[in-house]
């Protein structure tokens, strides 16, 4: 029986009642309780079925480290999935079921794997699921899809909001036990601009627990004192809650702080993810206390020594009436002393060393405590709970001594430093035999930027358990990083003294008894979570593997969500004993960030609806909104699509658009075009580079047409530049290509040209662009008023500035739909208004605003290419029939070499053409044109694709552009192109200008 | 004729959280090019807005307007919107025969004031700039152009309790929406005080 007892808890508020409820069942916890704490003092020793096996399981642990009491915590929108109740803490409506099981955690059909554990070994996976090839697909893979995972996935949207934070420290000191306070009081004290962050509610760490003095004083006097003093100082931040959740290069750190979980109706941000560089980071985080692997170590009621001290002081509840003790050092002793304090009974302390314990077990013999030396559990009894131990000789192979009646085991099997942060970013390990653990190198930092150590590490991180030696190692990790930060330290910090019982070394035990034979050892978990055993490892070896990375992914030990907190030393000494080998020549596997799992809100940040992504909005969007358009992505702008009027589909309404433009007037906003201004006295020169064509020799007042290639010759932007003056050319780029040819062109200027007297400005977005377009374009723009804009006022290919209504502009007569068509940039403040006073005088003409689709019909019809559909990064100017374009006179531009390539120069390179279809059907987008015969890989050969296609209004039929092989050679000839549905179309290979092949709409 | 027209990007809009959060504007912006060496280049920035040069990630602010430094080529002059055409003209006249670029950006950007508590304001920036925003590595004279979660901004604080944000100007929702959540009455986080 676990249960609540009359003393200790003093992290308790025995005054505020709590209620909560599990798998359904009300209970009341108190404030100030864990949810782990508080099941147990309601007797919920069964919190969980296994991974694989769906062995039932118990609570171990009393934080981070805990494998087994993992809940869906939370209903609805505010659910999340494998939470752990130990680091959950308690409120008022907590609502939590438990996880992996069916159809009930008591009754659970998935145990059976349990009795077929026999068939479930490592690597049972690979060795099953291999052969037939179809039953992966069929029949293993959707039942290993439904049963695999801990916790469901959340259905609904997330209720709750997220942020980052940066911050900036001279010292980051993690954890917030005695060393971390220590180190960063000495750094603070030293001047430097400190963090400290503890990732429970509470100060201290396990101090509290475990005892000692400090300067003869209780270290609780010590722990709140120094939080006084930090507290005090104004260059120290104090978090709690918060954990170290990744170290990474440069300093760079992670803070993972929970807000609103323990106080979730709360107003505010539920995690805030801080982005903290450090010049300096302290790992004061502590050890994990490792499980002893014995038969049965899994069964509810085994639990860590340590783990039970916690829940009796910290929340005054115990795990068992009658609890075995069970270890290989001298800590787990305080776990007994404890359990007596409260009343508790303790049959029998089994230390497996034969030659015992030190000053804590010469206690322990005092107070009458039965301590048998070089003695260990054969096997636990019991399901669902533990109802005893059978003893044996830990030298021998597990013949039972004798059994014992009791209902817990607190198991210790040494302590492991945390080492995981300073593992994150490269710091390297030692094995330290004496304390059979691995703890950081300080000799092999992770290092900086100048090769330079930036992490150290404090305390039991470290592999100091005294609590003296802790506060020394502190003292000096505070101010070795003031010093290494690059500060002069203002004062050094002198160590307080501080005082425990000197401890014994623990023996090395990893198999409990040492010759267990395979039935025990098959029962002796490493990895609660993953249902990896002694055997599993042992077979794992025995097959082969000799690497722990390989090890970990063949047994899955270390994988689940725990991330093998409590199995990896123990899995990894196993491996290495039936390798015959040293533990560290086997090494561990990586740690990688986070430290636990964090929450996905939180990597997110703000990034969620509204600012989920940057949208750009042009000065006319609103006015879009209005009139419903119907919106496209390009790049992060939203484009009008086309503008549906009531009952309309999208196809009618572009048709309507195309018709009325080509017959009046229509408005394009044009605002999103890329506007570079390249200036300077060798800017001709630099636009010779970068385009195909001749620019220098551009007038001013003049606009030409352009192509760009990259130094691979592929084409990559085209638009229309206009020499303002002398010295200075403004160029139009795709929609999408704005800021890349932006950079593209600064990229040229600042790594290959950079004595070129050229400098270039994206000016984008101070203007908003309004395409006039239509026979009526000009008598509309002379009604406004204020410019010539005459035929030969303003000609063709022309620019001027000027007025229109008042509004002062840059107008290009330019045409990309192949109509009379000018383009008016106006300043972004005034786009808005001089489109309402086009539409306002555009009235009597019918003007309607046309979208992204209309202009891509229109510039078909005309045969003009756009970029990302005639193009796609392996086309050249050459394929498109651009040849005029590309200027012979010139010793170089980016991408002639490339051009003259074998393979650029191949006379079979597919061409443009134009296709009409002999039936006026849509060729589908995209469709290839098949050849006679397959290819290598037994394809069917291919002569060409259709690159744009669309249904033309004013021809009244489908027209397309395609690349062909020897296409322009074989006009008149009709191509079968296959559709994804069956039908063959048939269609003619034709000029790609299929509309006013002369010019003269535009040239009115 | 057309002051009446101008439309700013969002229209003054505004949010109140443990920080105010406002669109100001229009305001004159001036992208300026030019070598920070040549006597002439300084000169020239000296006579059209009475300012010496800022250094790097630094804005001097005098009665003509403010001076910021963008890039080891390039600065940002802020003057008053109307001031922007005679400002782009002297400076023109002035840089006559330097190798330089003069560009009215006025109307490509959106300004955002934000007001309140100075250390709630800072606190407010840090969740969306990875910028040190402590007062001692940011104070009054001090420009950072950075980010803004996704977005490129600049921004300042020209007194305690004001920071001045630029961004461009089509995604002035997006900032304006990314400064109100991060000053949402819930989300103080006092690291600044």
């Amino acid at each position: 029986m676990s249960t609540r007892l009359s003393t200790g808890g003093r992290l308790l508020n025995k005054d505020k009642q709590v209620r909560f409820a599990f798998n359904g069942k009300q209970f009341h916890g108190f404030e100030g309780d864990t949810l782990a704490s508080a099941l147990l003092a309601n007797d919920q020793m069964l919190v969980g079925r296994s991974f694989k096996y769906h062995r039932p399981r118990g609570i171990v642990a009393s934080g981070a480290e805990e494998p087994n009491a993992l809940v869906g915590l939370g209903l609805g929108a505010k659910f999340e999935p494998n939470q752990r109740a130990t680091t959950t803490e308690l409120f008022d409506g907590l609502n939590c079921s438990s996880q992996n099981h069916w159809p009930s955690l008591e009754f659970d059909i998935g145990a059976v794997n349990n009795k077929l554990a026999r068939f479930f070994p490592a690597g049972f996976y690979y060795k099953t699921f291999m052969a037939p090839r179809a039953a992966w697909k069929h029949v293993f893979e959707p039942i290993v899809r439904q049963s695999a995972g801990l916790g469901r996935v959340p259905k609904d949207r997330d209720a709750d909001r997220y942020e980052h934070f940066y911050a900036f420290f001279d010292v980051a000191v993690i954890g917030g036990g005695v060393a971390g306070l220590q180190a960063a009081l000495a750094a603070a004290e030293a001047g430097a601009k400190v963090l400290l962050m503890e990732q429970t509610a509470h100060w201290g760490g396990r101090a509290p627990v475990d005892g000692g003095t400090v300067e003869g004083e209780k270290v609780d006097d010590f722990i709140d004192a120094t939080v006084a003093k930090l507290q005090a100082m104004e260059n120290v931040t104090l978090r709690t809650r918060m954990m170290g959740a990744g170290v990474y290069d440069h300093g760079y750190l992670t803070g993972y702080e929970r807000l609103t979980d323990h106080t979730p109706d709360q107003d505010g941000p539920r995690h805030r993810l801080w982005r903290i560089r450090a010049s300096q980071i302290v790992t004061a985080t502590g050890a994990i206390e490792r499980p002893l692997s014995f038969a049965g170590n899994d069964i509810p009621g085994v639990m860590l020594a340590g783990a039970m001290r916690d829940y009796i002081v910290n929340y005054g509840v115990s795990s068992g009436d009658r609890v075995v003790v069970v270890t290989n050092n001298d800590d787990a002793y305080r776990t007994a002393f404890t359990l007596k304090r409260h009343g508790l009974e303790v049959p029998v302390i089994l230390d497996a060393r034969p030659e015992g314990g030190g000053k804590l077990a010469e206690l322990a013999r005092e107070q009458g405590f039965r301590v048998e030396n070089g003695k260990a559990i054969s096997k636990v009894k019991g399901g669902k709970r533990v109802t005893g131990v059978a003893i044996c000789t830990q030298a021998g192979e597990g013949a039972v001594l004798e059994e014992i009646t009791c209902d817990a085991v607190a198991m210790s099997g040494g302590w492991s430093p945390v080492v995981h942060l300073w593992s994150h970013c490269g710091g390297k390990l030692t094995w330290d035999e004496a304390q059979a653990h691995f703890r950081p190198d300080p000799n092999r930092p992770p290092l900086g930027a100048e090769g330079q150590g930036f992490v150290k590490v404090a305390g039991a991180a470290n592999g100091e358990f005294d609590l003296g030696a802790i506060l020394k190692d502190a003292t000096e990790a505070g101010l070795s990083a003031v010093t290494a930060a690059g500060l002069k330290p203002k004062s050094k910090a002198e160590a307080p003294a501080g005082e425990t019982l000197a401890e014994a070394n623990p023996a090395a035990v990893w198999l409990m008894p040492q010759g267990a034979g395979p039935a025990l050892r098959m029962k002796a978990f490493l990895d609660y979570q993953n249902d990896v055993k002694v055997s599993d490892v042992m077979l794992a070896a025995q097959e082969g593997y000799e690497s722990v990375e390989h090890t970990k992914r063949y047994t899955t030990l270390g994988m689940a969500t725990d991330q093998g907190k409590l199995s990896n030393i123990n899995g990894l000494a196993t491996l290495a004993h039936s390798l015959n080998v040293d533990i560290p020549q086997v090494g561990t596997t990586t740690f990688r960030p986070p430290y636990t799992p964090i929450s996905m809100g939180a990597i997110a940040g703000e990034a969620r609806a509204e600012t989920f992504q940057p949208l750009r909005r042009t000065p006319m969007h609103d006015w879009h909104e209005e009139q419903n358009a119907f919106f496209e992505p390009v790049g992060h702008w939203r484009r009008p699509y086309c503008y549906p009027r009531q009952g309309e589909s999208h196809a009618e309404a572009v048709s309507r658009e195309i018709n009325q433009t080509r017959a009046a007037l229509g408005l394009l906003d044009a605002s999103t075009l890329g506007k570079i201004i390249v200036k300077g006295p060798d800017a001709g020169r630099f636009l010779d580079m970068m385009y195909t064509n001749m620019m220098s020799t551009l007038k001013p007042g003049k606009c030409r047409y352009g192509l760009m290639c990259n130094e691979n010759g592929f084409l990559i932007d085209d638009g229309v530049v206009a020499r303002i003056d002398e010295d200075t050319f403004l160029c139009h780029t795709t929609t999408g290509g704005a800021d890349r040819i932006h950079g593209h062109m600064e990229e040229w200027l600042q790594t290959e040209w950079w004595d070129w007297k050229v400098y270039t400005a994206n000016v984008t977005e101070q203007y908003a662009q309004i395409a006039v377009v239509g026979p009526k374009a000009r008598e509309v723009l002379e009604k406004l008023g204020g410019m010539e804009v005459s035929k030969d006022g303003l000609k063709f290919m022309e620019w001027a500035d000027g007025e229109l209504a008042g509004i002062p502009v840059r107008a290009y007569r330019i045409s990309f739909s192949g109509e009379l068509s000018y383009e008016i940039a106006v300043p972004a403040s005034l786009g808005r208004a001089l489109w309402d006073k086009l539409l306002e005088a555009g009235a009597e003409f019918n003007v309607m605003p046309y979208g992204t689709e209309a202009l891509h019909v229109m510039r078909a019809e005309k045969g003009f290419i756009m970029i990302g559909d005639e193009t796609d990064g392996t086309v050249i100017p050459q394929d498109l029939g651009l040849n005029w374009a590309i200027s012979k006179k010139k010793e170089d531009f980016l991408g002639k070499r490339a051009q003259l390539r074998s393979h650029m120069a191949d006379p079979n390179r597919w061409k443009l053409v134009g296709l009409e279809t002999l039936d006026g059907a849509v060729l589908p987008d995209g469709a290839y044109v098949p050849a006679s015969g397959n290819n290598a890989n037994g394809q069917r050969n291919t002569q060409g694709r259709v690159t744009s296609t669309y249904h033309s209004p004013t021809l009244g039929k489908g027209i397309a552009m395609a690349l062909v092989h020897n296409g322009p050679d074989r006009m008149g000839e009709v191509l079968e192109i296959p559709g994804t549905d069956g039908t063959i179309y048939k269609a003619r290979i034709c000029d790609p200008v299929f509309y006013d092949k002369d010019g003269e709409k535009q040239n009115v | 004729m057309s002051e009446a027209l101008l439309k700013t990007a969002l229209s003054g809009a505004s949010s109140d959280g443990f920080v105010r959060v406002e669109e100001l504007g229009p305001q004159g912006m001036i992208t300026l090019r030019g070598d920070f060496d040549s006597a002439g280049f300084a000169a020239a920035v000296k006579k059209a807005v009475g300012l010496a040069l800022p250094k790097q990630r630094k804005i001097s602010t005098g009665k003509g307007g403010s001076v910021a430094w963008m890039s080891p080529d390039e600065l940002l002059v802020l003057v008053d919107y109307d001031q922007v055409g005679a400002t782009v003209a002297k400076l023109n006249a002035a840089l006559e025969g330097e190798h330089a670029l003069v560009a009215d950006v006025s109307d490509a950007r959106a300004f955002f004031r934000l007001s309140g508590a100075d250390g709630a304001v800072r606190d407010v920036m840090a969740k969306l700039a990875p910028v040190d925003f402590s007062p001692a590595a940011f104070g009054k004279g001090d420009i950072r152009r950075s980010r803004l979660a996704q977005v490129a901004g600049a921004f300042w604080t020209p007194e305690e309790g004001v920071m001045q944000v630029i961004c461009f100007r089509s995604v002035a929702q997006y900032t304006f929406d990314l400064l109100s959540v991060s000053a949402e009455t819930g989300g103080e986080v006092g690291h600044f005080g």
